[in-house]
């Protein structure tokens, strides 16, 4: 029999866990769920839209109840729940319902903070927590005139211009005298302050009320200092409190909400709880993304996976009032320890402060301009090193070059007809009208979804954007422990520590020990694994080429008319009539259609058929060439110029440098592709400076950089360090695709890796300590003893043609006339 | 009545992969699953007709080299959101023979 599971709390946290759980294909419990709230789980984060009229009730509803029935998940919608049995393992609604559990997950939520002054029962007086709340503010807006707000932060804000929109003249207290004190500084405040009293909102700061007064009903508010205003609503938003009173007369552990460890379980093992009625790690959380992180990682538990832990969360929040922009995260105060890097434009009405400690954001406040909240807050997230762009910080991510759309084009501005999806062709106006027709809060669901930046991801940042510009506040994860893939829990680094520490030389083991959910994965996680496979364990993983993209499989690039590319290597760019020969020569025999000069300096037949490439490539091969790796995550070109052999004005020998590179590095598997260019002196011929590893020849030696790329997100190179011989400079290009390859992530190229962990700590790992580099160089030379096989080589014999050949009919049945 | 067409051992197709086989009906993509299930599709991916053989086999589906739609092997739907469908074909293993049917 299966054993049962009963919710307490049909709301956010508690039914995402339940989904999550569904997700995870487990089929172990019998689910129950009970809601004091008489509807299907719905959106809560809206309400301040239906309380304004910019959305309804029917579009915030989250799960209907007949998706309850579909999945077989007995809901008990408008029973509150008043005890917990903890020794008959039962539940008690109010009204004497009974439910017998296994394990208990309790997601009460909170309550909204009533003042307890006198007057505090009078009808009139609402929290702003539920949509029977809302309901009560619009059924007062329609007969009534007065409306007080309680509270001058995030709720009461958007009370304030809600119930101003429903044409009520409105007045925020706020005990302090600055506005949403708790995300602001006091310039942010005083800028939003300004616009809200501009839409007819009143404040009263710095007053503290002793009672709400009335007969019937709500009449007034008196204050301590005298002051006495008329009210016929008071709308009490003066904070939170977790829901904890049903936990704590189980007996359950509770302080300032029910205690749990990282798995989401109280001192009851049995018992878990989530949401914000929940303390983790000295912690409450009152937005939807920690909350949404606790419902995976309780959901894993309950999926008996035990893998998942929650470590808590760093936060960020978005106030939802239409045209005006505000965000805020971390500490955005900043203390004697920090700085601050400030931007104001009152004209503009555009304040902005990033604070900083060691060169990593600490914490950001936006006003009026708040496009670049996203960026700030990944870069927190992932503590990156931001010195290399510090100066250019506050004017936005836009500045920092970019030739396309990486994930800055101004989100708020863009219209609903702009594409943002190049690759899919996806518009803003699709992704938004997805995230609010079918609740999405992931990237994962609005890829899933609508397809936006599933292919190249070049626009996963402005997708983002836009997700955090719908949902409120920045429901996504970072970087470092989202998961890999849906297949699993993991994060890129979590994975390729297990696959490290236990020791794991085979996909099979790793997703055994790993807990995969799906048999085999999917076409992202393994590829991915595959690589960290082979880059940790190099001699004794096997390469597993049903994991390998078609490009890297058949050693040749895809195209559209499923034909394939041919490109031999040609080593820093110089060729020989010879080979110019031998390539003509193969181009006329196999009939190929186009032959043409690629941007990487060499030559790329375009346009063969699958069966005829081992021919060809034998061809080539008798003619001394080997495979380009134009196809792979691996080296590909290193471009030179031509240097001090011939040029009047190169200070060394640029052209030897680049094959003495490439002769070295070939062959190597990288988490993106990697490229190098050698200059033979600063003016630059052969665009090192854009390159992954780029060389520029001076008088004395060589300027090593790092870090550059071309293509969709131009970003030109870190200089790492000078040296002096061109032993060195191989030295030092060992060393660094080294620790690219054992520490970005799959699909990580070395620019946004080296803005993820900072100029500085590659140079602490391979400049400043030589232990280190020499160490790092040689694991990368152990590796290429290895690697240095050409693919093309090895598939030319007669066995390994067939596997390019079409299988062919060998016995044809009877086959019944038509 | 016979109407199964051998084409090969199951040796031949790689597990994880595929091959493909030129039919009356077209080309043919044949799939070799991880637990050597096997499966046949017309070798058109419903998008733009890339080569089904050539993409990621995992679990009881194919992703499309071209796009990264993904195929179920069973049905030849596309995955949602995706919509489509690949012709699909009758397709056993008999004592280590891959047999295909073009009738049913
Ligand atoms: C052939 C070539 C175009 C040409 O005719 O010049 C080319 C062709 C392709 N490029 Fe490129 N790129 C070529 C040079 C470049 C360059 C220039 C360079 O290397 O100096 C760049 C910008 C530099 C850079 O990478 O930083 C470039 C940036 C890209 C990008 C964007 C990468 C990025 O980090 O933003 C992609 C997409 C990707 O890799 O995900 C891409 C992807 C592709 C693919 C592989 C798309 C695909 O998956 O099918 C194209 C394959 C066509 C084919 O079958 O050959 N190609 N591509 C060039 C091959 C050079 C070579 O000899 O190997
Ligand atoms: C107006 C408003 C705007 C918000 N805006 C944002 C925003 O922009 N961004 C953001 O991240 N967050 C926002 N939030 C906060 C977010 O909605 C909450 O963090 C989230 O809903 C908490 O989820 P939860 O499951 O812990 O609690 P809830 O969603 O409150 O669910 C708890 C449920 O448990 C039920 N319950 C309680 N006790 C019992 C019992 N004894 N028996 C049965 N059922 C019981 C309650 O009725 C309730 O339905 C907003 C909240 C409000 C009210
Ligand atoms: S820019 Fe590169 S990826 Fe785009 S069409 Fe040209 S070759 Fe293909
Ligand atoms: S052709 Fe298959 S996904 Fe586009």
């Amino acid at each position: 029999m299966k054993e049962k599971l009963v919710l307490i709390g049909n709301g956010m946290a508690g039914m995402r866990t339940i989904e999550e759980l569904l997700k995870l294909g487990s089929d172990l419990y019998d689910i129950t769920v009970f809601g004091a709230e008489p509807h299907g789980n719905y959106n809560r984060i809206m309400l301040s839209p239906v309380l304004s009229g910019e959305t309804q009730f029917d579009d915030i509803v989250l799960n209907k109840r007949e998706w309850y029935a579909e999945h077989g998940i007995t809901l008990h919608a408008g029973r509150k729940i008043g005890k917990i049995d903890r020794v008959r393992r039962q539940v008690v609604a109010e009204d004497g319902t009974t439910a017998p559990y296994d394990r208990l997950l309790i997601a009460t939520g909170s309550r909204p903070f009533i003042l307890p002054v006198p007057g505090h029962e009078l009808p009139g007086v609402v929290g702003f927590r539920d949509i029977a709340d809302v309901q009560t503010m619009l059924d007062t807006a329609g007969s009534h005139r007065h409306a007080v707000v309680i509270g001058g932060g995030l709720l009461g804000l958007e009370a304030a211009v809600g119930l101003a929109k429903r044409g009520m003249k409105v007045r925020v207290v706020h005990l302090s005298d600055t506005l949403m004190d708790r995300q602001l500084d006091a310039a942010a405040g005083a800028l939003l302050r300004q616009e809200l009293e501009g839409r007819g909102v009143e404040f009263l700061m710095g007053a503290k009320t002793k009672e709400i007064i009335g007969r019937q009903r709500v009449q007034g508010v008196l204050f301590e200092d005298g002051r006495e205003i008329s009210a016929d609503l008071v709308v009490m938003a003066a904070g939170i409190r977790p829901d904890m009173e049903l936990a704590r007369s189980a007996g359950i552990h509770c302080e300032r909400g029910i205690v749990v460890n990282d798995t989401m379980q109280t001192y009851d093992p049995r018992i878990y709880a989530v949401g914000e009625c929940v303390q983790h790690r000295g912690q409450t959380y009152g937005l939807v993304a920690p909350l949404f992180e606790q419902a995976k990682v309780c959901a894993n538990h309950l999926a008996k996976f035990g893998i998942g832990r929650y470590q808590g969360s760093v936060t960020s929040t978005k106030l939802k009032v239409s045209g005006v922009d505000v965000f805020s995260a971390g500490d955005f105060l900043g203390g004697p320890e920090s700085e601050q890097i400030v931007y104001r434009d009152p004209g503009a009405g555009i304040y902005k402060k990033v604070v900083l400690k060691d060169n990593r954001i600490q914490g950001a406040v936006l006003y009026g301009n708040t496009l670049d909240g996203a960026w700030y807050f990944q870069l927190m997230r992932d503590g990156a090193d931001v010195s290399a762009f510090r100066d250019q910080l506050l004017f936005g991510q836009a500045h920092l070059g970019d030739a396309g759309h990486g994930g800055n084009s101004p989100v708020a501005m863009m219209a609903d007809s702009a594409e943002v999806c190049g690759c899919n062709g996806i518009t803003k106006g699709a992704i938004v009208e997805a995230i609010r027709a079918k609740g999405l809060f992931t990237l994962d669901e609005v890829r899933a979804h609508t397809k936006a930046s599933a292919s190249c991801g070049g626009c996963t940042g402005l997708v983002e954007q836009i997700l955090a510009s719908v949902v409120g506040s920045d429901a996504s994860q970072g970087e470092r422990t989202r998961p890999m893939c849906p297949c699993t829990e993991h994060s890129h680094d979590e994975v390729r520590e297990a696959i490290r520490a236990r020791h794991l030389t085979s996909m099979e083991q790793t997703m055994h020990e790993l807990d995969w959910h799906t048999p085999d994965g999917c076409p992202s996680c393994r590829p991915a694994l595959n690589f960290y496979l082979l880059s940790t364990w190099p001699t004794e993983t096997k390469d597993d080429s049903a994991s390998r993209f078609v490009n890297e499989r058949l050693h040749a690039n895809i195209q559209k008319d499923r034909s394939y590319t041919v490109v031999p290597r040609i080593w820093g760019g110089v060729t020989t009539p010879a080979e110019l020969r031998a390539i003509a020569d193969a181009a006329e025999k196999y009939n190929v259609p186009m032959v043409k000069i690629t941007g990487g300096q060499r030559i790329d037949l375009v346009g063969v058929q699958k069966e005829q490439l081992p021919a060809m490539w034998a061809d080539l091969n008798a003619a001394g060439m080997v495979s380009g790796h134009a196809y792979g995550k691996a080296l590909r070109t290193v471009k030179t110029c031509i240097g001090s052999q011939f040029c009047r004005f190169g200070t060394q020998d640029s052209v030897q440098m680049g094959i003495d590179l490439e002769k070295f590095s070939w062959g190597s598997w990288t988490p993106h592709k990697f490229k190098m260019a050698v200059s033979g002196c600063p003016r630059n011929c052969a665009e090192a400076t854009i390159k992954d590893f780029g060389v520029v020849a001076v008088d004395s030696g060589w300027e090593l950089h790092v870090g550059g790329n071309g293509g969709v997100k131009v970003r030109v190179t870190d200089l790492l360090c000078r040296v002096n011989t061109s032993a060195e400079v191989l030295e030092y290009c060992g060393a660094f695709m080294q620790l690219y390859r054992e520490q970005a992530h799959y699909l990580e190229r070395t620019a946004p890796w080296i803005e993820r962990v900072g100029l500085d700590y590659v140079k602490k790992q391979m400049v400043d300590d030589d232990a280190n580099r020499t160490a790092l160089y040689q694991r990368f030379v152990e590796s290429q003893r290895i690697a240095q096989n050409d693919p093309w080589a090895e598939r030319t014999g007669e066995a390994r043609r067939a596997e390019f050949m079409p299988l062919t009919v060998t016995n044809v049945g009877r086959v019944s006339a038509a | 009545m016979n109407d199964w067409i051998t084409i090969g051992k199951l040796e031949d197709i790689p597990p994880q992969g595929a091959r493909v086989v030129q039919t009356a009906a077209g080309e043919i993509a044949v799939f070799r699953a991880r637990s050597d299930a096997v499966f046949a599709l017309a070798n058109r991916c419903p998008h733009k007709g890339g080569p089904l053989s050539e993409g990621i086999v995992f679990d009881h589906h194919v992703a499309c080299p071209l796009h990264n739609w993904k195929i179920s092997l069973e049905s030849g739907e596309a995955m949602a959101p995706d919509q489509g469908c690949a012709r699909r074909y009758a397709v056993r293993v008999e004592s280590g023979t891959v047999q295909l049917n073009l009738n049913i």
